[in-house]
């Protein structure tokens, strides 16, 4: 393999200069090239270097825990457009467009990812103000017979704003499309300086249930910009919030999906010992969503052999009534009629469009950031990887309860033997002029974080992408041909962030 | 279905006592913040210059602002002198934006019951319409909880319902980002006077962590009025269903 990429692993930086800065045609070609012997687009985003533009593109090879990336100069306000070859590049084209008033030549799909203000604008042209959100072209079907339903920002639970618009032919879904950017807190611009005192509170933040998923790509970058070590004691203490964190979040998924097909006991038993997990990342920081736990170099919070064996033994609890209120689910007929056959998502739409997470391992695709680019605990311990086939809500539920059951042996393991004394390491500054990325696998899949340091060694630029924005896609593909009453439930068995991608 | 019975015997019954029984939180959980002014050396500003989010003040006395505080540990590890330090006690809602400031020596104020007129409307069923303008799916994931049956909130008589038509209240969380001012205000209007608007969590009060960022509002309190405000980051479930069961007067 002969790549123009510089590889480098999960939680390293570079100097900027190391990054290939490849001619527009070279860049395309080896995005095209790579992108079809298996690597994956992990980011694909522009940054503002003097009066251009420079675009960065982020590939995951699986088999050998590389990433690589490789930069080009836009120089001219038009720029190809890849979606045609490679669907999964198609909203990072758009974020790209969207903030740098770049025309991708070709895109099929031209349309406003948050209606952001732009971030820079090429010179001598005047800046292009986004229509007000929600505002745009949204695809239409014609015909005598079919209509079209709009539904949110606001929706009828305690749920994030999004805007969904069917178009329907009698109840069948013949396409959705989901409009976002209602959640727009605009904090990747407010990261250019920093990082600041705040930074890291807003990264806990991004998608506050997931905060440790956040908050640790962003510890892991600063501690790879500053070139630090992190204790073994505090990766074994991220590495069980991070757990934790899925374990909540899968079990309240879990409950979510009986809810919405009216099987009232495990929506209540979930709803319930989801909470559990909560009260324990309560235990050991203080809140059950895991603010304040990390801190680049390490963790606020040490865990005692008291403490230790105080969670591991609620554990114990939790998952028997856990697996006990799940099974249910799998042995009740008139749910298996609900979840099998519903939401179906092939494994090679998932895999053109990109997917990852449960939602793409339920397709089938084998891919895993705690496996493919180990990082932190997952270096030294492994949790196997679960797939499923059929791609549809059964698969998305199962292999959310095969994962939870995967996280539990895992806390067990880890919490019996926590190694060492310290649980932080001080920070130096950070170096300048270097580009560091960090990918975690949260409970919706991979999360990447990317920051390029300038010559004093502050963020010139971050850049988040949120697994959401990969999947988004996937729930609207999972939709086609789909009744709309089904909706609900397809949407909970992705369960997608809103400000994860809106920012 | 005789599985589920099964179950359903094995699961047990599990909605707290609370607010009959006592409720118990976490030992490293923040809560009231503990202030001991003097503990502080002249000119000691370690733990305001810690805080994250400007929430603390050191002239002309020690003080906390909840309606901005986080709960991080920040300033607590900031401190050497033992001048500043939560407590597990979860109520922290109250009604005046200006109770949220906490100074040392000051007496513990809490979310008073609503005046005996809107209380005989509200008092038996209040109804909520959501909004999450801007927020990070922590304050609603904390809200949501209540609905479940560890807390059980409808035994209170409150439910959070599908329409603004069905509202008697507006429950706001999040920074307000400018792309939420307009589907906010036009959820409030469309909810039938009169009305009540309760500001749930850091980000509502004051804009959280994304204070000052042009792309937000810094909270509700300059678009509309609030009859509660509820701290925290997110605000506990414990600490939300205090503030809405003494602005209820089933607390006293």
């Amino acid at each position: 393999m002969n790549r123009k990429l510089c590889l480098l692993q999960n939680g390293t930086s570079v100097p900027r200069a190391a990054v290939p800065a490849l001619s527009r045609d070279e860049f395309l070609d080896e995005l095209l090239s790579a992108l079809e012997q298996g690597w994956r687009a992990v980011s694909y985003f522009g940054v503002p270097e003097g009066v251009f533009l420079k675009l960065y593109c982020l590939l995951s090879s699986r088999g050998d825990a590389t990433l690589g990336v490789m930069s080009t100069v836009v120089t001219t306000r038009i720029f190809p457009s890849l979606v045609a070859f490679a669907p999964q590049l198609h909203l990072f084209e758009r974020e790209i467009a969207e903030q740098f008033g770049v025309v991708f030549e070709g895109h099929p799909w031209p349309k406003p990812v948050r209606f952001q203000n732009p971030v820079a604008t090429p010179p001598g042209r005047k800046p292009e103000l986004p229509e007000r959100v929600g505002i745009m072209d949204f695809y239409r079907v014609e015909g005598s017979e079919v209509h079209e339903v709009a539904v949110g920002p606001v929706h009828a639970g305690i749920i994030e704003p999004g805007h969904f618009r069917f178009q329907c032919f009698g109840e069948e879904v013949l396409h959705l499309e989901i409009s976002l950017g209602y959640q727009h807190r605009g904090i990747e611009q407010m990261l250019r300086g920093g990082p600041h005192p705040v930074t890291l509170k807003q990264m806990e933040t991004v998608a506050g249930d997931t905060t440790v998923g956040h908050g640790l790509c962003y510890a892991m970058n600063v501690e790879a910009l500053a070139g630090a070590r992190v204790p073994a004691r505090a990766h074994a203490i991220r590495g069980i919030a991070s757990e934790l964190e899925r374990l909540a979040n899968h079990t309240g998924d879990l409950g979510a999906i009986s809810g919405d097909v009216g099987y009232l006991p495990t929506a209540s038993f979930c709803g319930r010992i989801r909470g559990e997990f909560l009260n324990l990342t309560a235990e050991l920081c203080g809140s059950r969503f895991g603010r304040g736990l990390l801190v680049p170099g390490g963790v606020n919070f040490d865990v005692s052999g008291e403490l230790a064996a105080k969670i591991g033994q609620r554990l114990l609890v939790a998952r028997e009534e856990l697996a006990n209120a799940v099974q249910l689910l799998w042995d009740t007929p008139s749910v298996m009629a609900r979840l099998e056959g519903t939401g179906e998502v092939s494994e090679q739409t998932a895999a053109e469009i990109g997917l990852v997470g449960p939602a793409a391992r339920a397709s089938g695709l084998d891919r895993d950031t705690r496996r493919d680019h180990p990082y932190g605990i997952y270096s030294m311990s492994q949790i196997p990887v679960v797939t499923a086939k059929s791609g549809d809500v059964y698969a998305r539920s199962l292999v959310r309860w095969l994962e939870i059951e995967k996280s539990l042996d895992f806390l067990q393991e880890q919490l019996a033997q926590l190694p060492g004394v310290a649980i932080q390491y001080p920070i130096g500054p950070l170096g300048p002029d270097r580009i560091a990325i960090a990918l975690t696998e949260g409970w919706r899949g991979e999360i990447c974080h990317v920051a390029l340091s300038d010559e004093r060694g502050r963020f010139a630029h971050y850049k988040i992408c949120d697994p959401s924005f990969h999947n988004w896609t996937g729930l609207a593909m999972a939709l086609r041909g789909a009744q709309i009453s089904d909706f609900p439930l397809n949407n909970k068995s992705f369960n997608l962030s809103y400000c994860g991608v809106d920012l | 279905m005789f599985k589920a019975i099964l179950a359903r015997v094995k699961q047990g019954h599990r909605t707290m006592r609370y607010p009959d029984g006592p409720i118990i939180l976490p030992e490293r959980f923040r809560g009231y913040p503990l202030l001991e002014a003097g503990a502080c050396p002249p000119d000691c500003r370690l733990c305001a210059d810690a805080c994250p989010v400007g929430a603390i003040s050191c002239a002309p006395k020690l003080s906390v602002d909840l309606g901005k505080c986080l709960f991080c540990p920040d300033c607590v590890e900031a401190c050497p002198h033992g001048g500043i330090s939560y407590s597990t006690d979860h109520r922290l809602a109250v009604n005046r934006r200006e109770d949220l400031l906490v100074g040392a020596g000051d007496e513990q104020r809490l979310a008073q019951a609503l005046q005996a007129k809107m209380l005989k409307l509200f008092g038996r069923s209040l109804k909520f319409r959501s909004v999450v303008a801007g927020g990070c799916n922590g304050c609603e994931a904390d809200t949501n909880v209540l609905s479940t049956i560890g807390w059980d909130l409808g035994r209170f008589g409150i439910q959070f319902v599908a329409s603004p038509r069905h509202a008697d209240a507006l429950w706001v969380t999040g920074p307000v980002t400018e792309h939420m001012r307009e589907a906010l205000l036009l959820t409030y209007e469309a909810i039938p006077a009169p009305k009540l608007v309760v500001a749930c969590g850091a980000c509502a009060i004051n804009g959280g962590p994304f204070i000052g960022s042009p792309e937000v509002h810094d909270g509700v309190q300059d678009l509309l009025p609030v009859d509660l405000y509820i701290p925290g980051c997110p605000p506990h479930p414990a600490t939300i269903l205090d503030g809405l069961l003494r602005m209820l007067d089933k607390i006293k």
